[in-house]
């Protein structure tokens, strides 16, 4: 291996010879030019082997000059870094550039998996689906060794550093390909007055103009390209997006797009402030597809040996990048192209050592000049290359007339590259994702468009117009009619070409005739997941013949690459052995995207802290500032509790539930849903919400309600109160808030949209205090406030509206702790100050904020439930004994009619219960299931069946006991009944009971 | 991401809003029968071709709405405010 | 022709030249005894089961494609029965024990790697209903465990257990016998044995319409003319409303996208299959190294086959929430199926009101585990008529009594 690019011509190419980029392959030291790829570079540094395949680890080289490579996949880079897996022909060469082979070890060159090839007949297509079954317990092991030798890249051991982001847009015409047709539509449509946005995979314009030039009005096509970019860069109308590629045709005409901002840039020297991609999704009224098309490999056996290269590519590194693939070259062709691009490796004093033809005359098309230096032969075939870690020989025969047949004994040719121009492919993965149907074209043997399922054209090659002057015609047609159609200009002067006027007389694709029926395992069709055509007649032949089926079993186009050399030989070689022709079999869909994208830009800055937005009470602060340990509540972050130094969370659970028993309390409430009602159908609307009658509520007054589902399911509970005659405010549990505000909106608008009442979300509008405990309203006494505390005047379950020092205030005389509690609401930016002023105030009196823990221990001591956490949305009103919720007045509310089916009915339905265990001292976990005491049993005496299960349990520190809260089956009716609680699989002696466990005359409550 | 071109705001991308399912329900009123009731619960139409949902733009007007669009090609016919018939 | 380490070595040394055609292509019969509508694997294990164990070999799978590439060839291929609500477990369960042996039953390797299923836990909340779902599986005799986050940092390597995420991951559960498997090889494996038991595979032959006559199924109108049948079964996910409304058979069922998608090869780093409810994703290696990675469904009824951009974008901040380190990691292709959700997300297994129409449908996003419970208690009810305990609480009734079966009602949400 050379490090002196020694397979750099000495003049010529596309790149910048005043600036030597350094870099490293598999750990050696290289140069290049800006200008090149890492192909190229690796080329010009006469690195043959790449990478080694898929399954037998033959030694591979690079194959194209484009996104189509099915062989040069490398990483790039370590840590932060790193780059599992890209293309070498899409590599942007920098200065300090590392990469590695895949897929090898210790190395491309030397790799000791490569004698996985010699067992290549054990593994014919679909071989895993026949064995490795024996005895079936060893399939862990050998499963571990599959796995093993499968998989091409490493993941990456780092964190990725780097930013990635997602942007929006939207134009009149979007151009997706900047060649010449591409230029030509982007020119035509921004003249006529559309906003445009060009995009173009590469850091240039121009297209294939830049791998090889070509003629255009009597000039270089680089200049036909230097002056159509200049007009789009000075027109404000027109952006230009390079390094960009389009990976996905979504609905409605959207189109992602992902740029690659920085990744050509070496990692030291990246802009901070910019990401290193950006994933465009891009809305356009019109889309101009200008994506070009790819060069199809032949085949023959061995078709995979490094020196094997579409003839496209191996002009393209001799013009562009002035790299000689090679120094004597056959070129193997079955139409018109392959001799163009001959003409370009002689240019560059690379020797035609032959030209085989597969058909039988050859067309006009033909380089004269060409002719006369080179013995072209016609009718003929390349059946097989020689030598195996780089090419020295093609085998070449004469083909009978029917060109399936050998007419005769192969000659050999010395050669170090052989050249492939299986015709052209066009590249209409956009288009099929566009959900557009395909149709085979005979003039050029390929797939084309045919009808368009959303607002898009084709235009150039990937239309099937593979002449440059046709494709710029079509290409400034497509543009011109874009743009009218979005309103501008007066539409195409002339229509369109007809697709393919003029095609590169392509002979039918179709699988060749080998030397050998052995030599067909050495026909690679997928050369990346080394698919052969014996695999594919074979899979044929066992009934996996359909497309779909075969690409399946025998994995052909399903690597890396996406099979974009590989799928229409494949198609081809199915065709062949089933009898058929190509157009006869089923058209195949291509999938998003069209080339792989980074997660990381896929996610944009949905990552980290931005997943999902943290939503903040305006007392959050303060419950941080106090070491409150924090944990998620729907979106929000709640205090479960606020251990001390060196507290445990039940020390300190327990401290607050004694606080909260003896002392005063505060909870930050801010969480709870909070609707402000109003209007003459308010009580209309609340009565069809809840259960229970709301009709009876007076001014002043609060009522707690339950919310069913209209399947009879609990859905929600809280507490609305009258503020006026047609105004209320409701409160729903904090998990549900924005869910019960939707549905009510649902409600109203859809069902009841003449009800004169409006249901405004006002949760972060307020702030909420739980001032709770004995001493509660000692503390508020305290305060500077409007409010008539006094028993009389403030009894449980009323409402008030005031002020509280110098704050709007809304003052609710509900319980949920069991004790006197009050649930203070002022505007949220006054939540903070109160919530401070309150504890100061009460520092005398024993005052402790109380987390979500501490309430939940609370509540259960009173038999309280909370909906989804002892009640999921498979229990009714009833089954919570919540029957006097029940109105048997009201002829309808939401989940009435559905009380009375029979399932809601029938006896044996869970029923919401207390549950005591025999030991005061036994905490038994929640989510326990429950057996009858005459059924305990445990894991050795087999399964049981549960009658019920724990919902909540809870060390009571006011009690002194464990006490827990159980769903049962019939659990009403059993009260008393001895049970057994299978906790994390011991068996726990306990008893149902009545969930009161506290204070069940609910005289605290009054204070 | 589809766009929907709600009545009161104009098109906006599909991440704004919320798919409420088939529209023009009609919830049967107390006296409905167990079979109605049930359809009313649980059966919505599925068609292979026009249906009529409705949509929430919950991230814009936060208004509900009606909209005929193809399950099989997902084109959006029309568009039209709560309480209206589709144009035809 | 047996399949075995045998015979690949035959076939080594003879050129492949040995190997017999999976399944034959017969042109189909005027008449069968049982037409299957439906050539996904719940259709193809039923006629399995059919043949094997209920004696009932004159019959005909009939598909508008060929085999296996609805959604058997689109999913995750997670295998689990690790189910909260008795019906649920017992069903998935019967599947799962099926799995395990299912390899050398039907002689095709399916690649099923009981490799664990590890559901995610990131609230105390979902932290006790794990501990809930553990306790009933246990009494159900399905194994199941907790696994505490060092037990957990020893599975799952990569997984980022850090205390300062968006939602710190708190614990998690694991059903060491699940697992994950090949998709279209349960397919293959199935139609291979079926038709070895004489049952006829009628592939690219859509079905239009049911025939219906005084009340009773009496065949299909195909492509290929009219099929006549004794009894008649459609396991049709994604066409199944459709073609059951030829015969007057209404469904409780919408069909909505559902996309999957994998990354590009990679050497192994993940060795079990990971759940995640709150930070939505679910994520498993291939045998290939590709990671499979499912998406929400997408919240619009469709039958394109294609959803949209931004649920599998959500997907994929998941899993990097989850997995930073594979932020560079490329995605390779993604796609989608057409999934059949009832409004108990449970499926619909049993006969109709047409005598001798009977429907298996429903599997929502969960239907590919099931397939051989599936097929086995399907084939139970057609031959007998009647169904099998284990999908008698699936029936069509269920809806009208209001007995639903809802796993994730079940399951509760977080307050």
């Amino acid at each position: 291996m050379s490090t002196a690019q020694s397979r750099r011509l000495p003049q010529g190419g596309r790149i910048d010879r005043t600036r030597s980029l350094r870099f490293s392959f598999d750990g050696a030291a290289m140069t290049g030019h800006p200008g090149d790829t890492l192909a190229s570079a690796l080329l010009a540094n006469g690195v043959d082997i790449v990478g080694r395949s898929f399954k037998r680890h033959r030694p591979r080289g690079i194959f194209s000059a484009g996104a189509e490579e099915p062989n040069a996949w490398v990483s790039l880079e370590h840590g932060a870094h790193a780059i599992p897996c890209a293309a070498a022909t899409q590599v942007e060469l920098y200065d300090g550039l590392i990469a590695r082979s895949l897929n090898c070890w210790p190395n491309a060159s030397f790799d000791l998996g490569g004698v996985l090839d010699r067992f290549a007949a054990l593994m014919p297509a679909g071989f895993y689906y026949k064995t490795f079954m024996w005895p079936a317990r060893a399939w862990g092991r050998y499963e571990h060794i599959i796995r093993h030798a499968a998989g091409l890249a490493r993941a990456p051991l780092a964190p990725d550093l780097e930013r990635y982001e997602r942007r929006f847009d939207h134009c009149d015409v979007l151009v997706i390909g900047a060649g010449p047709a591409g230029l030509a539509a982007a020119a035509a449509a921004t003249r006529a007055g559309a906003r445009i946005l060009l995009v173009e995979e590469r850091a240039a314009l121009g297209g294939s103009l830049l791998d090889l030039d070509a003629a255009i009005d009597a000039r270089s096509g680089l200049d036909w390209t230097a002056e159509r970019t200049a007009v789009l860069e000075s027109c404000a109308r027109a952006r230009i997006l390079t390094r960009a590629s389009a990976v996905g045709y979504h609905d409605h005409n959207l189109v992602s797009i992902l740029e690659r901002v920085q990744d050509h840039v070496a990692p030291g020297s990246r802009m901070r402030t910019l990401p290193r991609q950006r994933l465009w999704h891009v809305r356009a009224r019109r889309v101009v597809l200008a994506t070009g098309s790819f060069e199809r490999p032949l085949l023959f056996a061995n078709n995979d040996t490094p020196g094997v290269m579409l003839a496209h590519a191996a002009a393209t590194y001799a013009e562009r990048y002035a790299v000689r693939a090679g120094r004597r070259a056959v070129l193997f062709t079955d139409n018109d192209s392959g001799y163009r691009a001959a003409a370009a490796l002689q240019a560059a004093g690379i020797e035609i050592v032959a030209a085989v033809d597969r058909r039988p005359a050859t067309s006009d098309g033909i380089n004269a000049a060409l002719e006369a230096r080179v013995p072209i032969l016609r009718a003929s075939a390349v059946v097989a290359v020689r030598g195996g870690r780089k090419v020295r020989a093609a085998l070449v025969a004469p083909l009978d007339a029917s060109g399936e047949r050998l007419a005769g004994a192969a000659r050999s040719f010395d050669c170090d590259l052989v050249c492939v121009a299986g015709g052209w492919n066009p590249a209409v993965h956009l288009f099929s994702q566009s959900g557009g149907k395909l149709r085979f074209e005979p003039a050029i043997q390929a797939y084309v468009p045919a009808q368009s399922a959303q607002q898009e054209r084709s235009a150039g090659a990937c239309a099937g117009t593979f002449s440059l002057l046709d494709g710029i015609a079509q290409g400034e047609a497509a543009g011109s009619q874009a743009a009218f159609e979005c309103g501008h200009g007066s539409g195409p002067v002339s229509p369109p070409p007809a697709a393919p006027r003029r095609s590169s007389n392509p002979a039918p694709v179709r699988e060749l005739p080998s030397l050998a029926r052995s030599a067909r395992k050495n026909i690679f069709v997928d050369i990346l997941n080394d698919v052969s055509a014996a695999d594919l007649a074979l899979a044929s032949h066992e009934g996996y013949g359909a497309p779909e089926l075969a690409k399946r079993y025998t994995t052909a186009g399903m690597g890396v690459d996406q099979g974009r050399t590989g799928n229409i030989n494949a198609l081809a070689v199915l065709a062949t052995a089933q009898g058929l022709v190509l157009e006869q079999l089923p058209t195949t869909t291509f999938r998003p995207p069209y080339v792989p994208i980074a997660f990381g830009a896929m996610a944009g800055r949905d990552i980290g802290a931005l997943y999902e937005p943290l939503r903040r009470t305006p007392i959050s602060d303060w419950h941080e500032a106090h070491a409150a340990l924090m944990e998620p509540v729907g979106a929000w972050r709640r205090p479960a509790c606020y251990p001390r130094a060196a507290e445990s969370f039940a020390a300190a659970v327990r401290r607050e539930c004694i606080a909260a028993r003896n002392a005063v309390t505060l909870c930050d409430v801010s969480t709870l849903g909070k609707l402000d009602i109003h209007g003459p159908d308010a009580v209309r609307l609340l009565d069809m919400l809840y259960t229970n009658d709301f009709s009876t509520l007076k001014p002043g007054r609060a009522r707690y309600g339950l919310m069913l589902k209209d399947d009879g399911m609990v859905f929600d509970d809280g507490t609305t109160s009258r503020l006026g005659a047609d105004r209320y405010f409701m409160t729903t549990t904090s998990g549900h808030a924005d869910a019960v505000a939707d549905w009510i909106e649902e409600w109203l608008q859809c069902e009841w949209p003449r009800w004169r009442v409006f249901a405004v979300p006002v949760t972060t509008q307020w702030a909420g205090i739980l001032v709770s405990g004995p001493r509660a309203r000692v503390l508020l006494e305290r305060l500077e406030t409007s409010f008539d505390l006094a028993r009389e005047r403030c009894p449980f379950m009323s409402i008030h509206q005031g002020s509280i020092e110098g704050a709007p205030a809304r003052l609710l005389r509900v319980s949920f702790t069991g004790e006197l509690a009050y649930e203070l609401y002022v505007p949220a930016r006054y939540g903070l100050g109160l919530w401070q002023r309150l504890m100061d105030r009460g520092s005398d009196l024993g005052i402790e904020p109380i987390g979500t823990e501490a309430l939940h221990v609370l509540r259960a001591e009173k038999g309280f439930f909370v909906v989804g956490h002892d009640a999921d949305a498979t229990v009714s009103a009833r089954d919570l004994g919540a029957e006097w919720l029940i109105s048997r007045t009201k002829s309808d509310f939401i989940g009435k009619h559905s009380l009375s089916r029979p399932e809601l009915k029938r006896s044996g339905r869970l029923q919401f219960v207390g549950l005591e265990s025999d030991d005061p001292g036994i905490v038994v976990a929640e989510g326990s299931p429950i057996v009858a005491a005459s059924g305990a049993t445990s894991r050795q005496h087999g399964p049981a069946a549960a009658i019920g299960r724990v919902t909540s349990s809870y060390s009571s520190p006011t009690l002194g006991r464990s006490i827990a809260l159980a769903m049962v089956s019939d659990g009403l009716a059993r009260l008393g009944e001895a049970v057994s609680v299978i906790d994390r699989g011991t068996p726990r002696a306990a008893r149902l009971c009545s969930p009161r466990f506290y204070d069940p005359e609910g005289s605290r409550l009054h204070g | 991401m589809l766009l929907i071109p709600c009545p009161h705001c104009g098109e906006r991308n599909e991440i704004e809003f919320a798919c409420g399912g088939q529209a023009h329900l009609e919830r049967p009123g107390p006296q409905a029968d167990a079979t109605r009731w049930a359809r009313y619960l649980y059966y919505r139409a599925n068609p292979n071709g026009t249906q009529r949902e409705r949509w929430f733009h919950a991230a814009g007007c936060r208004r509900w709405f009606n909209v005929e669009r193809d399950t099989a090609s997902h084109e959006i016919r029309t568009a039209y405010p709560m309480g209206e018939a589709p144009a035809p | 022709m047996r399949y075995s380490a045998a015979a690949l070595l035959r076939n080594a040394i003879g050129g492949q030249r040995h190997w017999r055609p999976a399944w034959r292509f017969p042109r189909p019969r005027t008449r069968y005894d049982v037409v299957i509508v439906g050539g996904g694997g719940h259709g193809l294990a039923t006629a399995y089961y059919l043949a094997k164990r209920h004696g009932i070999r004159d019959v005909a799978v009939i598909d508008k494609g060929p085999i296996g590439l609805g959604n058997t060839g689109r999913n995750t291929t997670v295998v689990r029965s690790n189910y909260l609500l008795d019906p649920s477990a017992a069903l998935y369960e019967h599947a799962l024990k099926l799995w395990e042996g299912l390899s050398q039953e039907l002689n095709f390797n399916l690649m099923f790697s009981q490799r664990g299923v590890v559901a995610l836990a990131f609230t105390r909340h979902e932290l006790t209903e794990m501990e809930r779902r553990v306790g009933a599986l246990k009494l159900n005799g399905i194994d199941s465990e907790m696994l505490t986050l060092d037990e957990l940092r020893r599975r799952v390597p990569l997984l980022n257990l850090s205390r300062e995420l968006r939602y710190p991951v708190l614990g998690a559960m694991v059903q060491p016998r699940g697992g994950n498997a090949r998709h279209d090889a349960l397919a293959w494996g199935y139609a291979r044995a079926a038709d070895a038991l004489g049952v006829d595979i009628i592939q690219s032959c859509p079905v239009s319409a049911i025939r219906v006559e005084r009340g009773r199924a009496v065949g299909v109108e195909t492509a290929q003319g009219c099929i006549e049948a004794g009894r008649v079964a459609v396991v049709a996910a994604g066409h199944v409303t459709t073609l059951m409304e030829t015969a007057g058979v209404h469904l409780p069922i919408q069909s909505y996208p559902l996309q999957a998608m994998v990354s590009e090869p990679l050497k192994p780093m993940l060795d079990t299959v990971i759940m995640s409810g709150l930070v939505h994703c679910y994520v498993s290696q291939s045998d290939k190294g590709e990671l499979v990675l499912g998406a929400a469904r997408d919240s619009y009824v469709s039958y394109a086959q294609r959803g949209s951009a931004h649920i599998n974008a959500a997907t994929i901040a998941a899993l990097l929430e989850l997995f930073p380190v594979l932020s560079r990691v490329r995605l390779l292709r993604q796609w989608a199926g057409i999934v059949d959700v009832t409004p108990d997300l449970s499926p619909i297994i049993g006969p109709t009101e047409v005598r001798e129409l009977y429907v298996n449908c429903g599997w929502g996003t969960g239907g590919f585990k099931a397939t051989p419970g599936s097929g086995w208690v399907f084939a139970h009810t057609i031959a007998t008529g009647a169904a099998h305990a284990l999908n008698a609480p699936f029936g069509l009734e269920r809806f009208a009594r209001g007995a639903l079966i809802d796993e994730s009602a079940a399951a509760g949400v977080s307050h």
